[in-house]
């Protein structure tokens, strides 16, 4: 409800000091001193002082680490659109299952979400290694494809592993792998809202499963796709530990470059700018969101 | 005259796990009909429309329209249209391209598809509202919506799930007879799904009441009202007074049934050819029912079409409930067990007021009551 | 007839009742959770290798349990948890009900503010902690434990508690105004409200916001590494020096315990809401 501060200023304090310090206090702050960082210098090897130059952002906005800035997006968004790719026929199963079976699928796409990330990543390095399950898996195919083609006087060469690992596919494959149970979830919930009578309807008048897909479902679900693109997309814009343990030396994203200012390089002034182009590039996603979706409830009335 | 068949259901039932819904339901429904399946909720009507629409398949049996088995045909490709009881407009599409979107999906060219949407629209009296999107048009205008872009198809049959449910009081009533009218219009098979037994009564050239998966009875709505098969139809369908009894008398040309509920026996014009002594119960409608002054020594009147002290008891008028157009009278007989009347006030005053607490007799004729078997 | 006697085909909308996507989403499950099963699999192999099996064994739980770094580190991680959950679910809770009860000037400010730690990217918040840290509160190093936990905790904390309150948020938007308005009605104080009435109906999201920020504390990697200082190691921590140098079935071992206490966890605080903590956080 809505009652006015004014009329219990007791309870209102009592209720507010906390939360509002510890928000100001343990996060706004030290975001406040970062965002300052940005427009500062190493003034000596531990001190810095803040001068409002711009230095940073022109460093940060120079091929090389535009490129990376680049490179994070789109890897991101590769991420966003492979999750949609293979999600949305998940969220079709889940919602239009028995209830019984239902909770189950939404338990067992959620159940990643509570096991660690790093312990996910980890055991994702184990299939893609050289000597992985996957190149195992090829390597047995192949000398017996190998065997069979003896026969004819035809033996393959050698079997040679594929490079699955440390590289800019394992990023994505691990980024995909980690963010698809955000996607499903909020595809799921728009598909549940959805009234199953249009689909049947659509059925009805003589469209196929396809054409009903396309005119029907993905219209009447966009809100979900698009909230599902932005919880997947955000959280791989600013990965760490999957280009970090997955990717290779050219597979670096912009949270390894900013890890690396602060960890290594001892630049934190050019790190803090980073970080704020990252925090940048997150809020703008977001404002497009909300933008396109408030366009899209008022075009509705 | 000789109707010819459109869709028949051979055998079908319908389970979901282990419950039921259709059992070994059996039906014809004729070119032109407008059909209606009357039953209450959870019967099975709406998993037997839905099963002729496509949206179920049937565990047992097969559906034909025209002859043909569409048992494995896909709903999109049945020459069946459905009004739903949600209405299902696309909210994303405006009116003119729900109307037009199955006109869309079967490829016919942009002119063509305009001008049979115009028509649908002028058809349902929604002309000019094409341009319009559906949150921006009442329950019964959606309603519209719903029925154009059905007829727009030109099915074969065309079906109706609860279609007046969502309306108002007011809207349902002036509804019935427009879709009565429109279905004279454009000639093609309607089916109705309700529970409501006043819209099946109106609208409806026949009825189909189910009860629990199964098909009670099929007739006229004025068969099912004056000719039941069964205590479930006579008791679904308007008001009754039921009483069990013994056939005690059935021969070609009468019949009676002696009835502990009953101070006199119940006789009638006409055998109903049960087993002698077998129990059945005897319907009444409370319109059927006669009421007379009793008390200060007035002798029971005599229904020249029955026998003396057949047909005719003594009660006391507990309730009455006045309706304008006709006075519902309940009368407590001996035994304590009420029995409905109903009397429709012909002349603005009435000589012959009942009122609260007044001795009368009832009585009623030698062909009114139906004995129900079953 | 060629249907069967007991089981109808499939209608239109039983897309689950279809091969295509039943291969999709067999597909898809054993893509998630094919890496995970393997993982624990060979936690109990014979042979440092962990893709070849070499037999049963239990050597490198016992490996795991007398490595002192690991169960350190685990006591560590439990302890941040523990204590974060304790307070961002007070913190939660606080600023849940002063968003529903009060209007108040700031307020839409305020909710943006609120939202930040979610969507702030982990790297971010992060190196702010990190020169919040060094700069502005140096943390002392020569703490007792868990005392020398306090810079981790407060960071959790940070990022935990918009996520119970948003969670206790919606649970509150359920509750009927009418049995606050009858408790009052037949005699109860403001407090007794409050205890009586309110605490009841939140219950189930204090319990989902507090399941949700012990997973994200226990599960943080980025924000922990900018933050834990070589005698505040935490299990994340451990893993990712043990990954990155020497990935043995000890490895494994480890992981396979928190997927367990994670899951099972989970488990225990679903059975005792009865599926409420499901529908909390999937925002119903």
């Amino acid at each position: 409800m809505d009652e006015s501060w004014e009329k219990a200023k007791a309870v209102f304090a009592t209720l507010g000091v906390a939360p509002v310090a510890w928000l100001v206090g343990f996060f706004l702050l030290p975001l406040a001193i970062i965002w300052g960082y940005s427009f500062g210098e190493n003034s000596s090897l531990t001190e810095i002082s803040v001068n409002g130059t711009l230095s940073n952002y022109v460093h940060a906005i120079k091929p090389l680490y535009l490129g990376i800035i680049l490179k994070s997006f789109w890897f991101a968004a590769l991420t966003t659109v492979l999750c949609l790719i293979v999600g949305f026929p998940v969220a079709i199963a889940i919602t239009f299952a028995s209830p019984r079976t239902k909770g189950w699928l939404l338990m067992l796409i959620m159940l990643p979400f509570w096991t660690n990330l790093l312990i996910r990543t980890y055991a994702l390095m184990a299939v893609l290694r050289t000597e992985g399950y996957v190149n195992t898996g090829l390597g047995v195919v192949w000398s017996a494809l190998s065997h069979l083609l003896a026969l004819f006087g035809h033996p393959l060469g050698p079997f040679h592993p594929l490079d699955l690992l440390y590289n800019n596919f394992a990023v994505v494959f691990g980024l995909v792998y980690v963010q698809l149970p955000f996607m499903v979830l909020p595809l799921y919930a728009a598909l549940d809202r959805l009234d199953r009578s249009l689909i049947e309807a659509s059925l009805d008048l003589g469209a196929g499963q396809l054409t009903t897909f396309r005119r029907v479902v993905v219209p009447l679900a966009i809100p979900g796709i698009i909230s599902g693109a932005l919880v997947t997309l955000i959280p791989s814009i600013g990965a760490y530990l999957t280009p970090d343990l997955l990717g290779g030396p050219s597979s670096l994203m912009i949270a390894n470059v900013i890890e690396r200012q602060f960890k290594t390089a001892n630049d934190w002034p050019f790190g803090a700018a980073l970080s704020f182009l990252l925090m940048y590039m997150t809020f703008l996603a977001i404002a497009v969101q909300a933008i396109v979706t408030r366009n899209r409830t008022r075009r509705r009335g | 005259m000789t109707a010819k068949t459109i869709i028949r259901f051979e055998n079908i039932t319908k389970r979901f796990g282990k419950v039921i819904a259709v059992d070994d339901v059996s039906l014809s429904i004729n070119e032109g009909e407008f059909f209606a399946l009357l039953g209450p909720s959870g019967c099975g009507k709406t998993t037997l429309l839905r099963m002729l629409a496509g949206f179920e398949t049937p565990t047992e049996g097969r559906i034909l329209i025209d002859g043909q088995d569409i048992s494995r045909i896909p709903p999109n490709k049945r020459p069946v249209n459905m009004v739903f009881q949600s209405y299902a407009v696309f909210p994303h599409m405006s009116v003119a391209d729900n109307v037009g979107y199955g006109l869309l999906v079967d490829g016919v060219a942009r002119p063509e598809r305009d001008r049979r949407v115009e028509e649908a629209l002028a058809l349902v009296k929604l002309d000019g509202y094409g341009a319009r999107k559906p949150d921006q048009l009442s329950g019964g205008q959606r309603q519209r919506v719903a029925l154009a872009r059905a007829l727009v198809k030109r099915p074969r049959v065309l079906l109706l799930d609860e279609p007046l449910s969502a309306l108002d009081a007011k809207l349902r009533e002036a509804m019935r007879s427009e879709l009565a009218q429109l279905q004279d219009k454009v000639g093609i098979t309607f089916i109705i799904v309700t529970h409501d037994q006043d819209e099946a009564l109106a609208m409806a050239s026949r009825c189909a009441v189910m009860n629990r998966g199964l098909l009670q009875q099929v007739a006229t709505p004025s068969d099912l009202y004056e000719f039941p098969n069964s205590r479930f139809v006579a008791d679904f369908i308007g008001q009754v007074n039921m009483f069990e009894g013994r056939l005690a008398v059935d021969e070609p040309d009468r019949a009676v049934v002696q009835t502990t509920e009953l101070p006199a026996p119940v006789y009638l014009d006409h055998g109903v050819s049960g087993a002698r002594d077998a129990t059945v119960w005897v319907a009444l409608r409370p319109e059927k029912i006669e009421l007379h002054k009793r008390g200060e020594g007035r002798a029971p009147p005599t229904m020249d079409d029955a026998p003396a002290d057949h047909n005719v008891v003594p009660g006391m008028i507990k309730h009455l409930t006045y309706l304008g157009s006709e006075s519902v009278y309940d009368v407590e007989i001996a035994g304590g067990r009420m029995v409905r009347a109903l009397r429709t006030n012909l002349t603005r005053w009435d000589q012959e007021d009942f009122t609260w607490d007044e001795p009368v007799w009832l009585s009623w004729h030698a062909c009114s009551p139906a004995v129900l078997l079953s | 007839m060629a249907q069967s006697p007991t089981k109808s085909a499939p209608g239109p909308l039983e897309y689950l009742r279809r091969w295509p996507l039943r291969l999709w989403l067999t597909a898809v499950l054993v893509y998630l959770y094919a890496p995970l099963i393997s993982l624990m699999v060979f936690s109990f192999n014979k042979s440092r290798a962990t893709i070849v099996w070499r037999g049963f064994t239990l050597d490198w739980y016992g490996k795991a349990f007398t490595d002192s770094d690991l169960v350190i580190a685990f006591a560590n991680s439990l302890t941040i948890a523990a204590v974060s959950t304790i307070v961002s679910t007070v913190l939660g809770a606080l600023t849940a009900l002063l968003l529903w009860r009060f209007r108040f000037p700031l307020k839409t400010i305020f909710e943006g503010a609120l939202g930040l730690p979610i969507v702030v990217p982990e790297i971010c918040m992060g190196v702010a902690m990190l020169v919040f840290f060094t700069q502005v509160m140096p943390w002392p190093t020569n703490l007792a434990w868990p005392l020398n936990l306090g810079a981790i905790i407060i960071s959790h904390i940070s990022f935990s508690f918009s996520f119970v309150a948003i969670v206790v948020r919606g649970r509150l938007a359920s509750f009927n105004r009418e049995l606050e308005e009858a408790a009052k009605d037949l005699g109860a104080g403001e407090w007794r409200v409050f205890w009586d009435v309110l605490v009841p109906h939140m219950a189930p999201g204090l319990l989902a916001g507090a399941l949700l920020a012990f997973t994200l504390s226990l599960d943080d990697f980025v924000i922990t590494f900018f933050t834990s200082g070589p005698d505040t190691t935490t299990f994340p921590i451990l893993v990712y020096s043990m990954v990155r140098f020497s990935p043995t079935p000890e490895v494994n071992a480890a992981s396979t315990i928190l997927i367990v206490l994670t899951v099972g966890l989970t488990a225990f605080a679903l059975w005792i809401s009865g599926g409420d903590v499901v529908r909390a956080e999937a925002g119903d």
